[in-house]
């Protein structure tokens, strides 16, 4: 097992010999999360307003599209998007399918917490608004919002964390991710202990970081009571 | 308009779905005046408060601020709901405090009456910390401008409720039950505040149950039977001279509170 001598065949020296494919796998991971976390925040609170207020038709849209993107398993979305599309002469490199394929699904979370999120809002915050006479894109900007995104920055870091551990699906498609990486570094010298134990230990410390960070943000925002 | 009324009501209807809570309410508010709706709950006093306010839309007649019907407009003899632009400019002109304060609780005191200033009236940020401090310290809480909501009793929020409203300097002032809330100690402190407001010539439409504060600070009162202006007139007539059997039912629940 753990051998902290250094020589070849032992976990420390093989880590080192691939050291550069190590910190790509993780630059891989790490960006994919955080694009998708990213693109998902941003469509996500557009399309949880849309549920929460949008016209009807746009309000079934939305909501049809989240039903679906929940109820779909997220590798078949990440296998569509890679090979599906390009059937239709979409060829996207493996990256970025993924990290659409993934944004995709992470949307549907967020704008499903979103709109939850704005509808435990109080109704006299909206009125309180509209009788100091802000307009209605107003009301949502500075009432409605910060008080929504507060609330559901717990269900946000866990979607989040949820994204962090779905980019090694990746690794279907061939991106070659921090799992592929490790998958391919054992391929090499068998140490499947050591290098998947690895792996989890950099995803638990990715996570570990997104969960602290959400829970200062969390703290910060302690004075949001009621 | 030639005289002084500030708010006309004609015949104002409202239902909700099958129930019809207001069947026609007559009534007027003058520039300077403090008129009070007072009635049992469910007689329709909050509903046309929030008609007034366009946080209820009536279906029938009309509520004239400044003689401008409020949340629509008459084209070719059809009524034609304003726009969200038209009614956020209407609602402008008049404040409103709410029986919960609704108070922002994300915003400091200060901010919550800056809030308006400077994303409905425009005004630059130093200004209005200014005209926000300045209110603050008319209702007694200069010091606590900085303070969250969550930090302040239910007194001082609604204090800096009536702040945020009296701050945009509206042409009427709405209360909705405002002391109802409080606990009983912290009644005085707010009504105090309203009775400074109505004193320095803030027209102010009223629903309370603070039969005393009605009487005492009201130029008139207005009495609501299930969704109708059941006795109207100076405080004096309508607590000294009830005319109806359901005006002396409502009143005799206040019996002792004052000579009835």
């Amino acid at each position: 097992m753990l051998d902290f001598s250094f020589a070849p065949g032992t976990f420390w020296f093989e880590a080192w010999v691939a050291r550069f494919s190590l910190l790509n796998g993780l630059w891989v991971t790490m960006s994919a999360s955080a694009l998708t976390i990213l693109f998902a925040t941003l469509f996500g609170v557009a399309m949880g307003v849309a549920l929460a207020y949008g016209w009807w038709w746009l309000r079934l849209l939305a909501r049809i599209y989240v039903d679906f993107m929940r109820g779909i398993p997220i590798l078949v979305l990440i296998l569509f998007t890679y090979y599906g599309l390009s059937l239709f002469g979409i060829n996207l490199p493996a990256y970025w399918a993924g990290v659409i394929a993934l944004s995709a699904f992470a949307t549907a979370h967020i704008a499903e917490t979103l709109r939850g999120a704005v509808e435990s809002v109080p109704a006299g915050q909206m009125e309180a608004g509209k009788a100091i006479g802000l307009r209605f894109s107003q009301r949502l900007r500075y009432v409605i919002l910060p008080q929504a995104l507060r609330r559901m920055l717990p269900p946000w870091v866990n979607t989040g964390l949820e994204v962090v551990k779905g980019t090694t699906l990746l690794s279907i498609i061939g991106v070659v991710e921090l799992l592929l990486t490790n998958q391919q570094i054992v391929a090499r010298n068998y140490l499947i202990v050591d290098f998947y134990l690895f792996a989890g230990l950099l995803y638990l410390m990715i996570n570990a970081t997104i969960a602290w960070l959400g829970a200062r943000l969390e703290r910060r925002f302690s004075y949001l009571r009621y | 308009m030639a005289d002084d009324v500030l708010l006309r009501a004609r015949g104002v209807r409202k239902s909700f779905g099958a129930v019809e809570v207001l069947k026609g309410i007559d009534l007027e508010v003058r520039q300077g005046q403090v008129v009070s709706l007072i009635g049992a709950s469910g007689s329709g006093k909050t509903t046309f408060l929030r008609c007034v306010n366009l946080l209820e839309e009536h279906d029938g007649g009309e509520i004239l601020l400044d003689g401008e019907p409020v949340g629509y407009r008459t084209e070719g003899g059809r009524r034609r709901r304003l726009s969200e632009t038209a009614i956020s400019a209407q609602r402008a002109r008049i404040g409103m405090v709410f029986q919960q304060f609704n108070l922002f609780p994300h915003l400091t005191a200060e901010e919550n009456v800056m809030l308006g200033l400077t994303k409905v009236l425009n005004k630059p940020k130093a200004e209005a910390r200014e005209i926000a401090t300045h209110w603050l310290s008319r209702v007694g809480l200069a010091e606590r401008r900085g303070h969250y909501p969550y930090q302040l009793s239910g007194g001082q929020q609604q204090r800096v409720a009536i702040a945020r409203a009296v701050a945009m300097e509206p042409r009427l002032l709405l209360f909705d039950e405002v002391t109802s809330a409080l606990d009983p100690e912290l009644v005085s402190e707010v009504l105090g505040v309203m009775q400074g407001l109505a004193e320095s010539g803030m027209t102010m439409l009223v629903v309370s149950h603070e039969m005393l504060f009605v009487r005492e600070v009201s130029h008139h009162v207005v009495f609501m039977d299930q969704g109708r202006v059941a006795q109207a007139g100076p405080p004096e007539a309508v607590f000294g001279n009830p005319e109806s059997e359901r005006l002396r039912s409502f009143l005799g629940r206040f019996h002792g509170m004052f000579g009835i």
